[in-house]
């Protein structure tokens, strides 16, 4: 058998807890893989270095979660980020759309820090000791991520017409993609119920409430209604924009696998 | 074996990676250092930041100084409870620091940022300006002083 169907059969029995900690450890890392890309195309050096150090916590937040989620099926950080197919992953949409322009950018870390927030926070009461203090030590970086994100996002919907107007193409394209992250499922629900991870409806209430408020201030109204809610990233369904993205990133590991300097 | 530095001094010693200036144990991130009666050695390093690319270095030379000195290093760990927090950074770090043009911490023991108190480490004034939350290193900010017009690097509240 060759080592990525191995993979294939590892990542669909993962242990429950590994399982979660997988998605939300793709989440950060394709998250990271995105912001990285404004390096050497960010509109001023302040944000270059800004975007750059936000990838930064992403990635170290994605080691600690994939080293976590593969430890018990002795499989390492590097093998889940660089071996697995686009199938394979367990990310939620939202992170793996293209950057789009600025006010995109801006907007999805908004959406995307906010939650992270929410979730860190609830998720540092876990009954998982190791999850916990993660989570305790995430929560301040994300705090971080927010409050950059929410400066930009205050600039551009209440600055120029242009800005505003972008910023608002960037909501109303985000927003469906946002409900995927509160999707509840039966691996979150069991977990959720021995008080080992967060109940997504519990956050969702909280980081609505935070959004909402910020997009108010911002003049972006109030958020975009509709009844399209794609998801299908935490059971390896994407979009095809993370294929490219994993071709990009994992080339070199292909390429040279095993190797060392 | 008496005349032999302690393992917890070698480690503590060791300078920052990213702020040779100061040391592991200035910068509070040196969690324990136990010593078996074998001469065995667990370290445990606490990061300032998750994805600190220091970190990895930082345990590479915990683990060469106390080879070096005879000791047989079973383990260089992580440990995040309690989070590293810049009140972590002893009196000693937070001198070399400000020695250095790195403005250390303004509050101690508060994760409620505040922009009061941060002094411009050229002229000693405490009239700054934030410019923006990011800077060299994940633990660093950027600042401006509105007295000497210089821009320096903070460590973040």
């Amino acid at each position: 058998m060759s080592s990525a169907r191995a993979l294939t059969a590892l990542t669909r029995t993962l242990k429950p807890l590994d399982a979660y900690a997988l998605g939300l450890g793709d989440d950060a890392l394709i998250a990271s893989h995105r912001l990285s890309e404004w390096l050497t195309r960010a509109p001023d050096l302040e944000e270059e270095v800004a975007l750059a150090n936000v990838a930064l916590d992403q990635l170290g937040q994605a080691r600690l979660l994939l080293g976590y989620a593969g430890r018990s099926s002795g499989l390492s950080e590097d093998e889940l980020a660089y071996q697995r197919t686009d199938r394979e992953y367990r990310n939620c949409l939202l992170v793996e759309l293209p950057n789009g322009d600025f006010a995109h950018t801006v907007l999805r870390l908004l959406l995307f820090s906010a939650y992270q927030r929410q979730l860190y926070a609830a998720l540092s009461e876990s009954t998982d000791s190791e999850l916990a203090a993660f989570a305790k030590k995430a929560c301040v970086e994300v705090d971080y991520h927010y409050e950059y994100a929410a400066g930009w996002t205050l600039r551009l919907g209440d600055g120029t017409e242009e800005s505003h107007d972008r910023a608002v193409a960037a909501l109303t394209e985000l927003w469906p993609y946002t409900a995927e992250l509160f999707a509840g499922d039966e691996l979150v629900t069991t977990l959720a119920a021995e008080g080992l991870v967060p109940d997504p409806e519990r956050i969702q209430g909280s980081w609505m409430e935070q959004v909402t408020s910020l997009l108010a201030e911002a003049t972006l109204g109030t958020a975009p209604s509709g009844d399209w809610r794609p998801n299908g990233g935490r059971y390896g369904m994407h979009t095809e924009a993370l294929s490219y993205l994993l071709a990009e990133m994992q080339s070199v590991h292909r390429a040279h696998p095993g190797a060392t300097w | 074996m008496n005349t032999r530095i302690s393992a917890r001094q070698l480690v503590c010693d060791l300078p920052d990676p990213e702020m040779p200036w100061v040391t592991l144990g200035d910068l509070g991130i040196v969690r324990s250092v136990e010593c078996g009666t074998d001469g065995s050695v667990r370290v445990e390093l606490t990061p300032t930041y998750l994805g600190c690319p220091a970190i990895d270095a930082m345990r590479a030379d915990a683990a060469t100084v106390l080879t070096e000195a005879g000791y047989r290093v079973e383990s260089v760990g992580l440990r995040l409870d309690p989070p590293w927090t810049p009140a972590s950074i002893n009196e000693e770090g937070r001198r070399k620091l400000a020695e250095a043009g790195v403005a250390p911490p303004a509050h101690i023991g508060s994760r409620v940022p505040v922009s009061l108190g941060v002094r411009c480490p050229q002229c000693g004034s405490i009239e700054t300006a934030l410019l923006s939350r990011f800077g060299a290193s994940p633990c660093q900010e950027l600042r401006r002083c509105t007295s000497c017009a210089e821009p320096f690097p903070a460590v973040r509240s």
